[in-house]
């Protein structure tokens, strides 16, 4: 019989749970093995990484029909060997929030509501309020004359959420409209 | 990170100061424990509370927020006054035979050059004598005066146990319990490691906080070797990669400097961003700048970057040059003035809280209100999305319009996010974003392509930039990782991708989007998907996983790495090797370069980034000074440190406007000292984390922590709520008493702390709001990051309160 690692271990945990309780003539972590084996059967196994602090901890996700079912620590990462602290332990419930933002919103100009949009209608009109706003305002020259290629009315700032592609290429668009006032989480 | 999360099992004696790491970083301390429980290392927790950190050390020393330098002023002092210091690595390794400048002096708390009108510093007396031929004089027998290490032992003569005692509030028991337990690693079969974090970067003297554990590690022959180091525990979930990218506006990609409007050519760039170094022993790693500065450039603007038109370089946006305290400083501290002055008109906040997070929110909350645009991407409402309807907001008196975009969550997407040991790993995208939420990689990409396209097809001010950007049809991680890598764009490897950042030019036949990322991605592998766990003998003993992702720069698992052997190549410590010169190469980690030892022919200096590649005791780099010194917090409860006549640092950034009120040193209204924190359950504003249901009943309301003596005098009970008010606003909390605090005796006076979390907002009503309305802009002068971790407040029992409820609302608006 070829077992996964997986399989694996809910067999070795069986095991040492036969023998604590054994005498009892209970057995309780087969049972529970037994179910946990139900719940990720079948499921493909993904690795993440934790979004917070910067021990970077991996986790695996449980997918299954399109869905995250489970997560665990990933006992591969060298460094946290499988732990997850109490926020890692609650990604299962982060990811799958209902809470979470899932539509584009707009709020207009003294509006007391959040409307929901296309996302071309957002980028199109955001787009268009980024060029009036530079074309208006870019200043070629400062106080001294001397060329500077710049917009100063306009800002970004964040994020430390984002993976380092995301940020590159972030970077390299906000550079490219003259942005300056450019700023994110390693200063606060 | 100089060293790795695991090597701190390799340490003799860790020394916690300014983190509170078995909360905040909770899964790293089992290597904290495993030097404790396999090599018996002392685990020394100074910090001004007693939290789970201090619980795990062997010690947990108290100290008044603020005043670390005095602290480890205190520690170089007692090093160098009872010879504690490590000989060998001194005399070879760090600039301790330097000679100053004989103009160079230090007076009543300045230095030599201050400008009080610009609280800038000249830098001139702060150099080295040289040489006809350029190099430094040095004087090897420490005789000299002026050699580093007798400037050094006169500067800190004054930090004596009582003086720093005195003003840290710690008792001369406890400093010298620290000062002998650290300094017991100045021998070269021991090791010791410093961890701090936000409790030292968060300080108007917070740069100057780090350069003395700097100067400590050098003089303990601590720094590049395993089980030492100085090592941040960075905060954020992917602050190293990206301030490694760059989201700063004083940087590009790899840490080069940002263009200045005194640099209007690449030829004048690169005159004032690359070091020359006359030692023959140093490397000079920064005189490449050039070759990494066109790679970018040839990245960003692909074929239309040309030698030509110095390869776009016109078209970056160049800032103002630094001529001030605020002159050319573009950070969140004067962006937030610029827009309440009407100078900002709009702007994007993507993946952080600041109507909640950054200081004095009250001023940053009414900011908002007064831009014409703001582009938020989120993945929950938070204090920021909803500015417009909070607290004192009439939505029919905001005009700010808010387009706010879904982002997805990291196991929705793919991509790479640097650890803070430098370690870059992938993560792998396990399903669909939810609903129409997308990667903030994504809305960038879509946003710049139809600015790309309007600008096409109508023209407009200086399109150059954006109409030849090399830009993106859509996100594709894997394929910005290989940008981010680099690759050849002409000759007989054009289309390859680069191994590593040796292969980089200056004559645009390379590019790359960051060169320390050179090696990440190579022709035959995503590096960064790693996963074996295969290590030589010697690198199983001291926990280096090659194979494992990869670590920048060039899978270097130790910075400085040559500083861990002597001139000949042989480690200090045999047990603890990290490199070894066989006689004809190195094994073990990667090497800071191929070179051999110092002592051998054509041997370099292990400090490889630095010009003259010598470990700086002295050194001109920082803006406020070319050594530590104490000052107090911007807000104290002291008139006088008993150190200079300088109470404050004279560079700090301070904001001063009617929004910006700061207290008096010693002002009676507001004699208690506030310090800020995480919280373990959940993460920094807490905008995700407080959508959690487990995490916020585990940890439900915004609460302040205070000492038994404290609450006497104030007639406040564990549980009470309390107003806690500074000179700029008022928050309310919940008692917390307890004896992890305890008042601090200063200057013979009973001096009282309190701490509290951030991580609470008005979004989720009854559970409190933005602690951040106490807190002040003041800043470091190196990098503006606020003082959040010291002013001065004071605190009453509520009569009645109404950002707290009894039973705190589970769903907030947008729900």
């Amino acid at each position: 019989m070829k077992l996964t690692r997986r399989e694996l271990l809910a067999v070795a945990g069986a095991g040492a749970g036969a023998v604590a309780l054994g005498g009892l003539g209970i057995h309780h972590l087969i049972t529970e093995s037994y179910s946990k084996k139900l719940k990720i059967r079948g499921a493909k196994e993904v690795i993440s990484i934790c979004p917070f602090c910067s021990v970077s901890c991996h986790f695996i996700a449980h997918v299954k029909g399109g869905k995250v079912v489970s997560t665990e620590g990933d006992p591969g990462y060298p460094i946290s060997q499988g732990a997850l602290c109490a926020k890692g332990a609650t990604m299962l419930s982060m990811i799958n929030s209902d809470h979470r933002l899932v539509k584009p919103k707009y709020r207009a100009p003294f509006s007391d509501r959040w409307e929901e949009k296309s996302w071309s209608w957002m980028i199109e009109k955001l787009a268009r309020r980024i060029k009036d706003t530079r074309d208006k305002h870019f200043v070629t020259t400062n106080a001294e004359g001397k060329r500077v290629n710049r917009l100063d009315t306009l800002f970004h700032a964040g994020s430390s959420q984002m993976s380092n592609e995301e940020a590159s290429v972030v970077v390299q668009g906000m550079r490219a409209l003259g942005i300056v006032n450019i700023d994110h989480q390693a200063r606060i | 990170m100089t060293n790795s999360w695991i090597d701190i099992k390799n340490t003799d004696c860790c020394l916690i100061i300014g983190s509170n790491a078995a909360e905040h970083h909770p899964i790293c301390f089992k290597w904290v424990m495993k030097a404790k429980e396999e090599r018996g290392a002392t685990i020394i927790h100074v910090d001004p509370k007693f939290s789970r950190t201090s619980a795990r050390s062997d010690f947990h020393v108290p100290l008044r927020s603020g005043t670390d330098i005095a602290f480890m002023g205190g520690m170089i002092h007692y090093i160098l006054s009872n010879n504690k210091y490590f000989h060998e690595y001194v005399n070879d390794y760090t600039n301790a035979s330097f000679i100053v400048n004989s103009r160079y002096s230090f007076n009543n708390g300045l230095f030599s050059g201050y400008n009080p009108r610009t609280k800038l510093y000249n830098k001139a007396d702060w150099q080295f004598e040289t040489d006809a031929n350029g190099r430094v004089k040095r004087d090897p027998t420490f005789r000299h005066p002026n050699c580093v290490i007798n400037v050094l032992k006169r500067h800190y003569s004054r930090y004596t146990l009582q003086k720093v005692s005195d003003i840290t509030g710690v008792t001369r028991e406890n400093l010298l319990k620290v000062y002998e337990a650290f300094s017991a690693t100045g021998r070269r079969d021991k090791a010791g490691t410093i961890l701090y974090a936000l409790g030292w970067t968060q300080h108007t003297v917070g740069v100057q906080n780090i350069r003395t554990s700097g100067i400590v590690q050098l003089l303990l022959g601590n720094a590049g070797v395993a089980g030492g180091g100085v090592n941040a525990l960075r905060g954020e979930p992917n602050v190293q990669g990206t301030t490694d990218h760059a989201i700063l506006y004083n940087v590009l990609p790899g840490y080069l400097p940002v263009p200045r409007a005194n640099m209007q050519t690449l030829e004048e760039y690169n005159k004032l961003s690359t070091p020359v170094s006359n030692e023959p022993e140093s490397v000079n790693w920064w005189q490449n700048r050039p070759k990494y500065t066109v790679s970018l450039l040839k990245a960003y603007f692909g074929n239309n970057a040309r030698s030509d038109n110095d390869f776009g370089y016109a078209w970056l946006p160049k800032a103002d040059p630094v001529k001030s305290e605020s002159e050319g400083d573009y950070s969140y501290m004067y962006l937030y003035e610029k827009i309440m002055r009407g100078e900002i008109k709009g702007g994007s906040i993507w993946a952080t809280n600041p109507a909640n997070t950054l200081p004095n929110t009250n001023k940053n909350r009414e900011a908002l209100s007064k831009l014409e645009f703001l582009y938020i991407s989120e993945i929950h409402h938070n204090e920021t999305t909803d500015f417009w309807h909070g607290p004192g907001m009439d939505p029919k008196k905001v005009k700010t319009e808010v387009f706010l975009f879904p982002s997805c969550h990291r196991a929705e997407k793919e991509g790479s996010i640097s650890s803070s040991g430098r370690h870059i790993l992938w993560h792998f995208k396990a399903v669909n974003p939810k609903g129409d939420s997308k990667p903030m990689g994504q809305i960038m990409i879509d946003i710049m392509k139809e600015v790309i396209r309007l600008y096409k097809k109508e023209g407009g001010a200086f399109p150059e930039p954006i109409v030849n950007l090399n830009w993106y049809r859509s996100y594709d991680a894997e394929l910005i990782a290989k940008r981010c890598n680099g690759w050849f764009t002409s000759g007989a490897k054009k289309g390859k991708q680069l191994n590593g950042f040796t292969e980089f030019a200056a004559d645009g036949s390379t590019a790359s989007l960051n060169w320390l990322y050179a090696g990440t991605f190579t022709d035959e592998e995503n590096r960064m998907k790693r996963m074996s766990l295969e290590q030589t003998p010697l690198q199983k003993a001291v926990g280096i996983y090659p194979k494992y992702a990869w670590v920048w720069p060039m899978n270097r698992w130790i910075l400085y790495n040559r500083a861990s052997v002597d001139k000949n190549g042989q480690p200090w410590d045999p047990s603890r090797t990290i490199i070894r010169w066989t006689g004809s190469e190195w094994e073990g980690d990667v090497p800071d370069g191929p070179a051999p030892p110092l002592g051998m022919q054509g041997g370099k200096n292990p400090f490889i980034m630095l010009k003259d590649g010598l470990g700086q005791l002295f050194g001109s780099g920082l803006v406020d000074g070319p050594l530590p010194e104490h000052y107090e917090p911007v807000e104290t409860p002291v008139r006088n440190h008993g150190f200079s006549g300088q109470l404050t640092n004279p560079c700090a950034k301070i904001l001063t406007g009617d929004t910006d009120k700061i207290a008096q040193p010693n002002d009676p209204r507001y004699p208690i000292v506030l310090t800020t924190y995480s919280l373990t359950e959940h993460w920094c504003g807490g905008s995700e984390t407080r959508n959690v249901p487990s995490l916020l009943e585990a940890e439900p309301q915004l609460y302040v922590e205070m000492s038994h003596e404290l609450a006497r005098e104030k007639g406040i009970a564990n549980g009470d709520a309390v107003i806690v008010e500074s000179i700029r606003g008022r928050v309310e909390a919940v008692a917390m008493v307890t004896v992890r605090i305890t008042p601090f005796k200063i200057q013979g006076k009973t001096v009282h702390l309190v701490g509290m979390p951030f991580a609470f907002g008005w979004t989720k009503p009854g559970i409190g709001d933005s602690t951040n309305r106490l807190t002040l802009w003041a800043g470091d002068p190196n990098t503006s990051i606020p003082e959040y971790k010291a002013c001065c407040v004071n605190i009453r029992k509520a009569d009645s309160v109404t950002e707290l409820s009894d039973t705190p609302v589970q769903e907030g608006p947008g729900h």
